[in-house]
């Protein structure tokens, strides 16, 4: 026997289907309009979903095209848990196919920066590691020194000035996006997630940090990016964002 | 059955309000009768930040109410065993006076739908959501409440009434019911019987909790009316004088405004709270 949850689920997501059989008014009546408030509410709270986790997408397409895309991405990818603030982290995959808004090229990019940012905000609580801790080891101790990055943290990689695109839509005065490839890391301090403009040798660093390197290997990851590359600067600001959370040293 | 002396503690029978973060400091300075909050459960299964910052500082002040809205009881498949872990997890570190969800599904197969969706009360949608609550009752060690519907439309297969489905499940698993007036008034409204009949049918003696909050108007097929469960205004008159005839059938009990969508400033949500302490004065004088 078919479920008839199977066939309610499929009537809702697509409303060219007909209505389940066996459903009526009050009077045993069948009625179209009554379902229809079910096609709706899902329909409303998933745009809604996407509206509050994309912010700057809503920007960039407009209403009209965001709720489009959103009703697409919906009917295709379904919330795959109840846990709706993580709703979307198949956007950017679905954007990179999609003809209608190929044209900007930025988009998926954009999406996963906004993706970054929501993880950090529901990331777990740490604690951050103690700055002195990291400036009591000998220096060549340090370079075999392994860090950990907070939860929180976030890195990501574009081709395109993605951070100057969120601020330029999210905040007054920002600049006019200039046409230069930008990476971000995402931290957050306390509550709040904060999002920095970092160069491709200080994002090879994270990512080596990130991949559980050591310091050493991770700052020869980064100098072959850029010969010129200076670590001190990138580790005040992650202590200053507590962005690091503990630091293994190497066993004697 | 629920071994009864799990029996967790109770929400004081005063108003509670749907937690929303923008009253997070008038909650804390000028809460005016409110003395709990109802929190969505789903909301604060992240890993940490500022919602359990909140949820940890409010706690102090305020007795907290867990309300699932992604369980799916009513689902044909078996609960989501991931679901149930962070749901387990949640009430074991926050400790709430109380566990509630809803007699509806929302999840199939690896899909949320994220609304309240209906079943059909038949003899075998009884047993299957029995198990479930059982389920849910063992893993939570505590009894929970389980909140009727809004309906829009009727199962020609239904072969039990709501409120006698109701009854048998309380009496099968032991769990408490959450008493949603407002849903009464827009289920009664949308399938043609006297809200105060389903009252007279309900079993208000297992009723631990009472919702109350707005809805919208709408028409169907045949222009007549449907009502639509918004949250998103105050509740109707003829749903306050619901509300007396419930309190005056189960005594004192916790009453919360809902209001989830449109979210007013908190004055305004506070109006609603007063109004329902006055239902609750009137209820405690009598």
């Amino acid at each position: 026997m078919a479920s008839s949850q199977t066939d309610f689920r499929a009537a809702i997501l697509d409303p060219d289907r007909p209505v389940p059989d066996g459903l009526t008014d009050g009077d045993g009546r069948p009625t179209t309009r009554r379902f229809s408030v079910y096609r709706n509410n899902v329909t409303v709270a998933l745009i809604d979903a996407m509206r509050t986790g994309f912010p700057v997408l809503v920007k960039l397409v407009g209403d009209q095209n965001f709720d489009q895309l959103a009703r697409l991405f919906a009917r295709a990818h379904p919330p795959a848990s109840p846990l709706m603030m993580y709703y979307g982290d198949v956007l950017p995959a679905f954007l990179d196919r999609f003809e209608p808004l190929a044209h900007i090229g930025y988009l998926s990019d954009v999406a996963r920066l906004e993706l970054a940012v929501r993880q950090s905000y529901h990331a777990a609580d740490s604690t951050p590691l103690d700055a002195a801790r990291l400036g009591a080891i000998a220096p060549d101790v340090l370079m075999r020194t392994r860090l950990r990055l907070a939860p929180a943290v976030q890195v990501l990689s574009s081709r395109w000035p993605i951070l100057d695109i969120w601020r330029y839509n999210m905040e007054d005065g920002a600049q006019k996006p200039r046409g230069i490839a930008q990476s971000v890391l995402v931290t957050r301090t306390e509550f709040d997630p904060e999002r920095h403009a970092i160069s491709d040798a200080q994002f090879a660093w994270l990512s080596a940090i990130r991949a559980n390197t050591t310091l050493e290997e991770a700052v020869d990851a980064a100098t072959e990016m850029d010969p010129e590359f200076d670590l001190g600067p990138l580790l005040t600001l992650l202590i200053q964002h507590n962005a690091l959370t503990d630091m293994i040293t190497p066993k004697e | 059955m629920l071994d009864a002396t799990l029996t967790p503690p109770r929400l004081p029978s005063a108003p509670g309000v749907g937690y929303k973060a923008q009253h997070f400091t008038e909650l804390r300075t000028a809460p005016g009768p409110v003395k709990w909050l109802e929190v969505h459960a789903e909301n604060y299964m992240g890993d940490g930040g500022r919602p359990h910052a909140q949820l940890r500082a409010l706690r102090d002040d305020f007795a907290i109410s867990v309300h699932g809205v992604g369980l799916s009881i009513g689902g044909e498949g078996r609960l989501d065993p991931d679901h149930l872990a962070r749901l387990k997890h949640l009430v074991g570190w926050l400790e709430p006076a109380s566990f509630s969800e809803h007699l509806a599904w929302s999840t199939h197969g690896a899909e949320f739908l994220d609304d309240l969706l209906p079943l059909p009360y038949t003899d075998a949608t009884l047993t299957r959501v029995a198990d479930h609550i059982d389920e849910v009752q063992e893993a939570l060690g505590r009894r929970m409440l389980l909140e009727n519907p809004s309906s829009y439309l009727a199962f020609a297969e239904s072969t039990w009434s709501e409120t006698d489905f109701l009854a048998e499940l309380v009496r099968r698993t032991g769990c408490g019911l959450l008493l949603d007036v407002n849903n009464v008034f827009i289920s009664a409204t949308n399938l043609g019987y006297t809200p105060q009949s389903y009252l007279d049918a309900y079993p208000l003696s297992a009723a631990g909790e009472i919702h109350i909050g707005g809805h919208d108007e709408d028409e169907d097929d045949h222009g007549a009316p449907l009502l639509i469960d918004s949250h998103g205004r105050e509740a109707a008159e003829p749903v306050w004088a619901l509300l007396d005839h419930a309190l005056s059938g189960t005594g004192p009990a916790p009453v919360l405004v809902e209001w989830d969508n449109d979210v007013p400033e908190w004055p305004i949500l506070r109006a609603e709270a007063d109004r329902a302490a006055a239902a609750l004065a009137t209820i405690n004088a009598g």
